[in-house]
């Protein structure tokens, strides 16, 4: 008898598991759920700004919500809420993620409601842009954040370490990865002071890296996702100038350390434009600049995040709708001032400086206008976490003084081979 | 009557049961269902696949590995713990002074949030952090705890012994307590020495919670989680990926619902096996158990 309740009790659990997802009825009053990853009071009361004003024209939709989940788990505990048939209505997708969600059906296309919305301009959308959210001819996302990666750099250090800064050397023309090197260097032996510092990587998030390898033409794998690209010799070369950075120059901090370039601590750091706003009670001078030229010339990465609707979601249309509006010319200009649109109309200086006073204009064009135009987004696959795990580990060995880089390139590709196939 | 008597007597055991039923058995069915479909939560696809999940254990190149690697820890853990709690249990059982603070400072950490303790050892053992520090006052270049291949899991080990070495401590310290101290007074009459009063009398005596611990502690030292979560995240390569952070990877980062329960059905069959043969094994070595 026990047992058959049992059954019957887990039978049920399963049931509304599956059901939940099943689309429940479309009219009547809809409450929205978005997650995002970031809970920056600022980012926080823009969305809720854009959203009571969505919903004095819409009085059925009765609350939007925004979810902020922490951004390490932030594809991970999104997936374990579609598992547990708690799907949001929208969500934010990281570009590594990219693939899974748009190829997997797990996103609803966008680009007739956005077309129809009035005054949208689809055709605005830079196509560089949506090329990561597209699939057969459908937008499963729309790029609302385009973020170059530049170098911020503390110029109190480099001068104090006495070197030439990195606006001295791009006006000299010799802003390259050798110098940037050297200037990591001298800043570690002459302020005492971490070189230079690739955010975000702390020997582990590797496709940050990209950021770094671009620089040698070098890249994770091919673009159709087939080939493994970690034992090229572009790859093989642009991995030993940056060991040899590491353990012999000493211009990035080794394993095992954290400095914090926003605190004072190192002389530059590669990340996002977003990040400028850590700099706003800085008592330190700073510049931004793009990332410098390697072998191969200059070249530049972006980082992407979408917004897709889920289509587990209960208000399809209301959710879509929603993003519709919150898109739309007027609003990404809002949004501007933290996420670089995908609009070519405001893709320029004026729009941008509106919402980041702590660049100047010519840093804007430099890196971001300029970023964008030419960007190649970093590395993403489907099954990235996977494959990105995989990369890690087999990357694991590289990470120490005399490592044999070729052999360890070498494996990285045995260890993905197999996964980028499927 | 009595029809009622057993009403009654369900209604009393009924909370405890829904609760298990509900929050233990049905999870536990559930995960035995999953480990049977193919479950892709991005596109929503369930289906039946029979026992194609545990045949992919048996092909899985990196499972090998994760198991060396849970062994690994299981025993370097349970040795470690478990001795470490008996010496200090013996050491602080005696009649000195200062006794109470010690048991005070080595059961502290058991009542420490678990991954705040870990957080903090996980700055301790940073390659410029403080353990490197004391190391080098003192003239040695201390290695990179965490990233080392050799030293990864060692330092998860002490991490994880240090915060529970305490609960073992005070239950070898209350079982030693209750040793009779005539039978210490007829053996050291009888001429045994120290070393030999304990193997003969003190192990013994304390048999019945020697097998609590060790089980305890074998069954925890299994799920250990959070620690390779915050400390290594599985490296450096996968010499940390114990059993549950590799099921933690297949089913929520790599979204292989269906092969990550396969993963936890494995788990609970050893742990079943292990407790069982411990059970077993009892007759041997505790006293009174027949």
């Amino acid at each position: 008898m026990r047992l058959r309740m049992v059954a019957v009790a887990a039978a049920a659990s399963l049931l509304a598991l599956t059901a939940c997802g099943g689309g429940d009825a479309e009219d009547g009053p809809a409450t929205l759920r978005m997650t995002i990853w970031s809970s920056s009071p600022d980012h926080l009361a823009l969305l809720n700004g854009i959203a009571d004003e969505y919903r004095k024209s819409h009085p059925d939709v009765t609350a939007i919500t925004f979810d902020s989940l922490p951004l390490e788990n932030y594809t991970t505990t999104l997936t374990t809420q579609l598992a547990g048939g708690n799907a949001p209505d929208l969500a934010w997708v990281l570009e590594s993620s990219a693939p899974d969600f748009v190829r997997s059906g797990a996103l609803v296309p966008l680009e007739d409601t956005l077309r129809a919305a009035s005054d949208y301009d689809y055709d605005d959308l830079q196509p560089s842009t949506t090329k990561l959210w597209t699939a057969d001819d459908h937008l499963y996302a729309y790029p609302f954040s385009t973020s170059p990666f530049g170098v911020f750099v503390n110029t109190d250090l480099v001068k104090k370490a006495g070197q030439r800064t990195p606006a001295e050397l791009i006006k000299a023309g010799t802003w390259t990865w050798d110098a940037a090197f050297a200037l990591g260097s001298a800043v570690q032996s002459k302020a005492g002071k971490a070189g230079l510092v690739v955010r975000d990587f702390d020997y582990k998030t590797w496709d940050n890296l990209a950021t770094v390898w671009g620089g040698w033409g070098a890249e994770a794998w091919s673009a159709d996702g087939k080939t493994c690209g970690f034992d090229k010799p572009e790859m093989v070369a642009a991995m030993t100038a940056l060991h040899e950075a590491i353990f012999t120059a000493k211009a990035l901090p080794g394993p095992g350390t954290a400095p914090d370039f926003f605190a004072g601590d190192a002389a530059m750091t590669i990340t996002q434009i977003s990040r400028a706003s850590l700099l706003k009670d800085q008592t330190f001078g700073w510049d931004l600049v793009p990332l410098p030229a390697g072998p191969a010339g200059e070249y530049s990465v972006i980082g992407q995040a979408g917004i897709g609707v889920l289509k587990k979601s209960a208000h399809v249309d209301a959710a879509t709708d929603f993003l519709a509006f919150l898109t739309d010319p007027a609003n990404s200009t809002k949004l501007a001032r933290f996420f670089p649109p995908p609009r070519k109309s405001q893709l320029n200086t004026e729009t941008l400086a509106a919402g980041n006073p702590l660049l100047e204009p010519e840093q804007l064009q430099a890196v971001v206008i300029d970023g964008i135009d030419s960007g190649t987004v970093k590395p993403s696959h489907v099954g990235s976490a996977e494959i990105g795990q995989q990369v890690r580990s087999a990357l694991d060995p590289l990470w120490k003084p005399g490592a044999d880089v070729r052999a360890v390139l070498g494996s990285v590709c045995a260890a993905i081979a197999p996964l980028l196939k499927q | 009557m009595k029809q009622r008597d057993h009403l009654v007597g369900y209604l009393f055991v009924a909370p405890q049961l829904i609760g298990s039923v509900v929050f233990v058995f049905v999870p536990l069915g559930l995960v035995v269902w999953y480990s049977l479909h193919e479950w892709n939560v991005l596109a929503d696809s369930f289906s039946f696949v029979g026992t194609e999940n545990y045949a992919a254990l048996v092909d899985d190149p990196r499972l090998p590995g994760v198991l060396r690697a849970t062994g690994l820890f299981s025993v370097g853990l349970v040795v470690v713990n478990l001795g470490l709690a008996l010496l200090l249990a013996v050491l602080l059982n005696q009649r000195l002074r200062g006794t109470i603070v010690f048991r005070t400072l080595f059961f502290s950490p058991v009542v420490v949030s678990l991954v705040a303790w870990t957080i903090v050892w996980g700055f301790l053992l940073q390659d410029d952090g403080g353990i490197n520090g004391l190391l080098r006052l003192t003239g040695i270049d201390g290695p990179n705890w965490l990233r080392g291949d050799g030293t990864a899991m060692g330092a998860v080990v002490l991490v994880q012994v240090f915060k529970n070495v305490g609960l073992n401590m005070v239950l070898f310290l209350a079982a030693l307590q209750g040793v009779p101290a005539q039978l210490y007074e007829a053996a050291t009459i009888d001429g045994a020495g120290a070393w030999t009063r304990f193997r003969r009398i003190t192990l013994p005596m304390i048999s019945p919670t020697v097998l609590l611990t060790s089980i305890i502690t074998v069954v925890g030292s299994l799920q250990v989680f959070a620690q390779i979560a915050v400390l290594t995240q599985g490296g450096p390569g996968t010499s940390t990926t114990v059993l549950v952070y590799y099921l933690y990877q297949q089913a929520f980062q790599f979204h292989h619902f269906g092969y990550g329960s396969a993963l936890s059905v494995l788990l609970f069959a050893i742990v079943l096996v292990l407790t069982l043969v411990q059970w077993r094994m009892r007759r041997r070595w505790v006293l009174d158990e027949t």
